[in-house]
């Protein structure tokens, strides 16, 4: 038996288990995954003075009947038997608040984020939300309401990594022009399993652009999936798949096996292609005419494969550094280069998508990994820069940044690095690949308002933005 | 003829071939076929879909093997109410499947066929002596238990003796090596001919494989990603230096660098009519133009056992009107380097094509450049029944490449004296 074998055993154990829990390790909670919404009630509370929020019409889109927040004024308090002031208690499990922070604009307002979420924390269900609603600060014209929507950020980030069993906080901005119906497929996905391992982060909306017939495009999409042969990839692919979209699935050629029963799985088709090759948006674009009609056009890109090949700066020669960059970055642009051209067949339609994947690496380092960084940073460098320029064609662009995912990859990390990096999250666990392909259906779905955004889909692994 | 509809050549996929014993020796004929099946399901976007007919084979067949296509199309991502068939015509078997598929497309029987073969040396079936066999099934039939006793009494030590299968010819008793070795001695084929033109089909091979020539055409099995056999690095220098392995005296030529190696694989081909597949925004390659199946007198030692394609390809290019210049490349089987040679001899030679053919002036020679131009089975392997498919899939995806109208010639020569040519031209 191997080490790593007989540590992962005991620590499996009823015996482990139990020391680990008596260490001060809690148990991770098996996360509430897919469309499930909350199972308990939904609060909403409202910072006052509001007018005109997006927020009730929204949650009334969603066919949610939202009950008022309590909030812990000393009024509100009651006694208990020794003494002590004790906040208004929910009568039951909550499933979720949302706290409409629209109106806050001075710090005094803050008290009454406080007020509602103290008595909603302590009654929240596992894998319960909190979800805060507030303005972008980038769009304050006051340097106090700035100050105050940059606070609720903080609160919503250490709400994060105090909620425990599975339940997380998440923060979403939304920008002058948004809609409730843009904000109800944000709360959608925020409130539903599907962001079950998305933690302490901020979704900042950017208005849709006008013309785009949003909903129920889902169905015939054709989406083009890189690095699909295996892990997070075909976890995206299959994703698409049960969205009824059609799949082109792309992997190395080595990989042609595994990727041919994902292909087969999701009722897509495979490309056997190495996207370092000069031609690799052509052959792309080519297949995608071959499969699909020669006026098909691409409606979303992921951009998945990616490689590591870690090594200390002090040990990193050139093809290491050149490999992990080439794979990671400079093919991406290659291919966005050809399929972003607007004549030609088979490349990516107007108001199309492009979601590529990063990493947390890309924002909080990682020793040994300064080649996989730089790539996973520029990644979201190019994200931002690219977004800005399709806005004329409606074309939105967006990253997901993964940190643990329990993959074949990650299982090759040593026993006690997998554990800490599994209790390093605020959910005390690694995610799944169907957790980042949720994320990337989102993104990738046109009525989602976000654009030049990366989403991290780590559990609140890391810092980051 | 003019009712004919058009059958064309979507496609294609096979796994990459392995030597006996090698990455599939664990893998059965079934497991093979299901795996190119599923490759092509994959690259066509078929998985789910019911196709008209899928026609495959192998040569060296276990007997629980009878329904050895069908059980793969079920093992496969196709709609479980694909139907399929058995075929079998030696190393002609997925060829032959592909030209019968194609002419029930063109009268209209089916819309879209799979033709493809499959074969393990590795997983190769052993029976019991003729004897042991008899025995047997006598001993099924027996009553009593005295019957059976006394039935069981009837087993002698040698019966016990298992049955391998052989490439040797059942009316001469000689494998094909030690046939071909006739030929090439009759033909005067040089050893240094045959090492050079083993030599190049490595060469060649390990070129497609390198320019990714083969990933559309190819999809990776159990680990293995390029033919086994393949040698990139190998040379004429390095195959001057083997023993021959056929024929006798100091004129053996034939080793075992210049004739097939056994192997394992399988391949596929998927064929429907041209409208079905634009309907669907198909490929369209090539189309199967016309195919002809010749068989020999090799028992009499009238001719030699490899030979028959020879008599096909005069046959087919008298009735199609084309002379053997009309085409941009030619796909001849490589059972040995020998076989090559003694049909490309043949095509040559005035005194043969006017006494043995009966034509008046000799097929003639080919430019050399236009042969096997991406290897063929001295470098890739053999599976005895996937060969067929593999030349017509690499074959359709080069004369799509070169352009529309561009022709090609297949010819496989096959065990029992026959042989079978087929043009195959360019949509």
């Amino acid at each position: 038996m191997k080490l790593d074998d007989l540590i992962s055993g005991v620590l499996d154990s009823r015996v482990g288990r139990s020391v680990a829990a008596k260490a001060g390790f809690p148990e991770a909670t098996v996360l509430r995954r897919g469309e499930a919404f909350p199972t308990g009630a939904i609060a909403l509370g409202t910072v006052e003075p509001a007018s005109g929020s997006l927020v009730p019409d929204a949650l009334a889109a969603l066919g949610v009947t939202a009950q008022p927040a309590l909030v812990d004024t000393p009024d509100a308090r009651s006694t208990d038997a020794e003494g002590r002031q004790r906040p208004p208690a929910y009568p039951g499990r909550l499933g979720a608040i949302v706290v409409d922070a629209t109106a806050a604009s001075r710090i005094g307002q803050l008290e009454q984020v406080r007020a509602m979420l103290r008595p909603a924390v302590k009654a929240l269900e596992p894998s319960g939300r909190v979800l805060i609603v507030a303005a972008d600060p980038a769009t304050a014209s006051e340097v106090e309401t700035a100050a105050v929507r940059q606070a609720l950020d903080g609160i919503m980030r250490s709400v994060g990594k105090e909620l425990r069993y599975g339940a997380t906080c998440n923060l979403i901005q939304i920008a002058d022009g948004s809609t409730a119906s843009e904000l109800a497929q944000v709360l959608r996905f925020a409130l539903s399993g599907r962001s079950a391992y998305v933690d302490g982060q901020p979704f900042v909306l950017s208005p849709l652009p006008p013309g785009l017939d949003q909903l129920d495009q889902r169905e015939g999409r054709i989406v083009v999936v890189t690095g699909a042969a295996r892990g997070i990839g075909a976890a995206i692919a299959r994703r698409f798949g049960a969205e009824g979209a059609r799949v082109v699935v792309v992997d190395v050629p080595v990989a042609g096996q595994p990727l041919a029963g994902v292909a087969n799985e999701v009722h897509g088709t495979a490309l056997q292609l190495d996207i370092t090759v000069p031609d690799a948006g052509d052959r792309i674009a080519r297949h995608v005419t071959e499969r699909y009609g020669t006026d098909a056009h691409i409606d979303a890109v992921v951009h998945c494969a990616g490689i590591l090949r870690d090594k200390l700066l002090a040990n990193l020669d050139e093809q290491r550094w050149a490999a992990v960059l080439e794979v990671n970055l400079a093919a991406q642009f290659r291919i966005n280069d050809v399929l972003l051209d607007p004549d030609r067949p088979g490349g990516l339609a107007d108001g199309g998508r492009i979601v590529a994947i990063a990493s947390t690496s890309g924002w909080a380092g990682n020793r040994g990994q300064t080649n996989y960084a730089a790539s996973k940073a520029g990644v979201m460098g190019m994200v931002r820069a690219l977004s800005a320029q399709l806005v004329d064609r409606r074309i939105a662009v967006n990253g997901v940044a993964p940190g643990f995912i329990e993959t074949d990859m990650t299982a090759s990390i040593p026993v006690i690095d997998r554990e800490i990096f599994r209790r390093s999250s605020s959910l005390l666990q690694g995610g799944r690949p169907v957790d980042v392909a949720e994320a990337i259906v989102f993104l990738a779905d046109p009525a989602t308002p976000m654009n030049g955004q990366v989403l991290r889909v780590c559990g609140q692994l890391v810092v980051g933005r | 003829m003019a009712d004919l509809r058009n059958a064309v050549i979507v496609g294609s996929n096979r796994i990459p071939f392995g030597k006996v014993g090698g990455a599939y020796a664990s893998a059965s004929n079934i497991d093979m076929l299901t795996a190119a099946i599923d490759g092509l399901a994959a690259r066509f976007g078929l998985a789910g879909e019911r196709l008209g007919e899928v026609g495959a084979g192998a040569v060296l067949k276990h007997s629980r093997d009878f329904n050895l296509t069908r059980e793969a199309v079920l093992s496969s991502a196709l709609h479980p109410a694909t139907p399929a068939y058995d075929v079998q015509q030696a190393c002609a078997t997925s060829l032959t499947a592909a030209v019968q598929l194609s002419n029930r497309i063109r009268v209209g029987q089916l819309d879209v066929a799979v033709a493809g073969g499959v074969d393990s040396a590795s997983d190769s079936p052993v029976a019991v002596s003729d004897r042991l066999r008899r025995t047997l099934i006598r001993l099924n039939a027996a009553k009593t238990p005295l019957d059976k006793a006394k039935t069981l009494a009837h087993v002698r030590p040698s019966d016990l003796t298992p049955e391998v299968p052989k490439a040797a010819e059942r009316r001469t008793g000689l494998n094909m090596g030690q046939h071909q070795a006739l030929t090439t001695a009759q033909w005067g084929i040089t050893r240094e001919a045959q090492d050079e033109l083993a030599a190049a089909s490595h060469h060649n091979l390990a070129a497609a494989w390198d320019s990714g020539f083969f990933d559309d055409l190819v999809t990776p099995y159990l680990g293995l990603t390029r033919d086994q056999p393949l040698r990139p690095d190998t040379s004429v220098d390095k195959l001057a230096k083997l023993r021959p392995v056929f024929g006798d005296g100091p004129d053996a030529s034939m080793t075992a660098g210049n004739s097939t190696p056994l192997s394992d694989g399988a391949a596929t081909v998927l064929l429907a009519e041209e409208g079905w597949a634009r309907s669907r925004n198909l490929p369209v390659l090539a189309r199967i133009v016309d195919a002809e199946t010749a068989a020999v007198d090799y028992v009499l030692g009238n001719e030699g056992l490899l030979m028959a394609p020879v008599h096909a390809t005069a046959r087919l290019l008298g009735r199609t009107g084309l002379a053997l210049q009309d085409f941009d490349y030619y796909e001849i089987h490589e059972a040995f380097a020998a076989t090559v040679l003694c049909t490309l001899a043949a095509w040559e030679s005035a005194d043969y094509c006017r006494d043995v053919l009966g034509l008046d002036a000799p097929l003639g020679s080919i430019d050399r450049a236009k042969l096997n131009v991406h290897g063929s089975s001295l470098a890739a392997g053999h599976p005895f029944a996937a060969t067929g498919a593999r030349i017509l899939g690499s074959l359709a995806k080069m004369l799509a490449q070169r352009g529309s109208g561009s022709r090609g010639l297949i010819s496989v020569c096959a065990a029992g004296g026959q042989g079978l040519v087929a043009i195959v031209e360019a949509c």
